[in-house]
């Protein structure tokens, strides 16, 4: 494909445009229009049921001189930055210590990966049960530090949170840290221990700057993902206590679908797209707007 | 180029697997690593392991015996009231929804993606090339509420067909990053040899692109299987009688009137579970390249 065009090849590829048509479609139908949409929405009054009116800009000052919405924005980074925080490191650690070659690793793996087969809701229904000051398990053995009201007190309930996205995507991003780490060149390892250098060394001055691009990565799809993490919260806390877990996307359904505020429900999810595509751009230029393809050129 | 990493090295990884080893002297344990790795092997496996056994005892017997010890009289009680809750008819609607939107998503996928690298220097294809990468940075769930009343206006709302649609379209973007990716690391060569043999472009995709690329197909259709098995926003807002529920939805309803029966709610859990615990023992490579397909961004 990097050779110059032939005249009749470029003829014969116009062609072929057909053939994107149903998946153009498919798309249009249900992501771009829905996406002009709900841009369109933010500018009317909709109770789900009955007549679309337009309304101007009712929706947005109602929305943006409302403290809900500072208050769903904090909580959206909170969990954001402290799952971040959290799982990063972690994963990491997973990745490089799955990446050795030994058996009984592959073992383990094969262990770590099942949290991300369960479905977001089967999660938060175990740990629903789980984490239930009378009838869980901390009650259950009778230990008093983990007899807690944990999904009852605001703060807790937000270290729940991050706590189970944690236990549910590690696997995910360790899968990468590893696929990561098998990258790197054994020669660079050869030759650093050839220097003398030590363990921890090599980790810090070969491994964690050759994760560079999987450190990107992995923490793009960490935040971009955290904007989406409505299923597990709606059924662990469903927002609360109080509205203490009511992250963006949990706002949005809860004007829209339960207080039948389908407008400002619409200028949430305005919202929620305007910070993906802010943070997918800031995390690129971070990462020196680069993809994966250099980073397999580099290894 | 933009291969998933992840498939990469697992193909490699046989062979460079006796040289790699030996070069790690023992006198270099990764011993935080290796603690971590046993800690966090507790940490996955604890309510795993109390899922498992809890589910199999009574509910009186379960407050009062030990959480963590197995029961002593094993009961299928939990498991009859799940069936009996008609669980079976929510394990057909999640096949049915599963099986009918990840069919057409990677056939189209396929499709699109073929005439992206065979024919993307127009401008059409660059286009639409281009839109399905946008697709990637935005949340889609931000779009739910049009597609809810686009669902309404189509006379789908309350319908499997209604969760199917649009679970297509948002399979999409991811499914024709990957498989242009791998269509793309088809030799030239072969394409020219089937064009002097006379074959269409049609004929092409189907005879030499598809067989070609079976192990990213496999993957790309897994990856969104369990996508939407899982989905739980689309079937929440989309439906609203029980017996239109997929499984998610049907865990948290059961879970919702049964909270205090604790072996009950988590035999549901189980139960639900299962078919997907059963594809990880049989194809676990495979499902574990599919979980990572994503990652050729």
């Amino acid at each position: 494909m990097t050779s110059a065009t032939a005249p009749g090849k470029k003829g014969r590829g116009g062609s072929l445009g057909w053939l994107a048509l149903p998946a153009l479609a498919f798309f249009v139908a249900f992501a771009v229009v829905p996406l002009v949409g709900v841009l369109l929405l933010s500018f009317t009054t909709w109770d789900g049921l009955g007549e679309i009116e337009l309304s101007g800009l009712d929706s947005w000052t109602a929305v943006l001189s409302n403290p809900g919405l500072m208050h769903s924005l904090w909580v959206t980074f909170l969990v954001m930055v402290l799952s971040w925080a959290f799982q990063t490191p972690l994963s990491i650690l997973l990745g490089v210590f799955l990446a050795g070659r030994q058996r009984y690793r592959a073992v383990l793996a094969v262990v770590y990966f099942i949290p991300l087969l369960l479905s977001s809701a089967a999660i938060a229904i175990t740990y629903k049960a789980l984490l239930d000051p009378n009838f869980g398990l901390g009650a259950g053995l009778k230990i008093p530090l983990l007899v807690q009201d944990w999904l009852g007190e605001p703060s807790l309930a937000v270290g729940v949170v991050v706590f189970v996205v944690s236990w549910q995507f590690i696997p995910f991003h360790s899968l990468l840290y590893q696929g990561g780490v098998r990258q790197i060149p054994r020669s660079i390892y050869e030759a650093a221990e050839l220097d003398g250098a030590g363990r921890v060394r090599m980790f810090w001055s070969i491994t964690m700057p050759q994760l560079k691009y999987t450190i990107i990565t992995s923490s793009t799809l960490m935040v971009v993902g955290s904007l989406t993490f409505f299923d597990l919260i709606y059924v662990m806390t469903a927002g609360g206590p109080g509205d203490a877990t009511r992250v963006l996307a949990l706002d949005m359904y809860k004007r829209g679908f339960q207080a039948n505020l389908m407008g400002p429900a619409s200028v949430i999810a305005v919202i929620l797209v305007l910070v993906g595509l802010f943070l997918a751009l800031l995390l690129r230029r971070i990462g020196g707007g680069n993809n994966s393809d250099s980073q397999l050129e580099g290894a | 180029m933009g291969t998933p990493l992840a498939t990469r090295p697992r193909e490699s990884a046989p062979r460079r697997h006796r040289h790699r080893r030996d070069v790690r002297p023992a006198s270099q344990k990764n011993w935080i690593g290796g603690a971590f790795g046993w800690i966090w092997l507790l940490i996955v496996i604890v309510p795993i392991y109390w899922i498992v056994i809890t589910s199999f005892k009574s509910q009186s017997n379960y407050y009062a015996t030990n959480p963590l010890v197995p029961p002593t009289e094993p009961t299928l009680a939990n498991y009859v009231m799940v069936i009996e809750s008609d669980f079976l008819l929510y394990f057909v609607n999640s096949i049915i929804v599963t099986l009918g939107a990840v069919v057409p998503a990677v056939i189209v996928s396929f499709m699109a993606a073929f005439a992206i690298i065979r024919g993307g220097r127009g401008r059409f294809l660059r286009s639409v090339n281009s839109l399905f990468l946008m697709g990637l940075a935005i949340p889609l769930q931000a779009t739910i509420i049009p597609v809810y009343l686009i669902i309404i206006r189509l006379n789908l709302y309350d319908s499997l067909l209604g969760m199917i649609l649009p679970s297509i379209a948002f399979a999409i973007p991811l499914s024709v990053l990957v498989l242009s990716n791998f269509i793309r690391d088809i030799p030239k060569e072969l394409f020219e040899s089937m064009r002097l043999d006379g074959a269409t472009e049609w004929g092409t995709m189907w005879r030499l692109a598809f067989p070609l690329t079976r192990p990213a197909v496999v993957t790309v259709a897994i990856y969104n299987g369990l996508t939407i098995w899982n989905g739980f926003l689309l079937p929440l807002i989309l439906t609203q009688t029980p017996d239109k529920r997929t499984l998610p939805l049907a865990l948290a309803a059961f879970q919702g009137q049964y909270s205090v029966n604790v072996p009950a709610v988590l035999a549901s859990v189980l139960l639900t579970t299962l078919p997907i615990l059963v594809m990880y023992m049989v194809g676990r490579r495979q499902l574990l390249s599919g979980l990572t397909a994503g990652f050729g961004k």
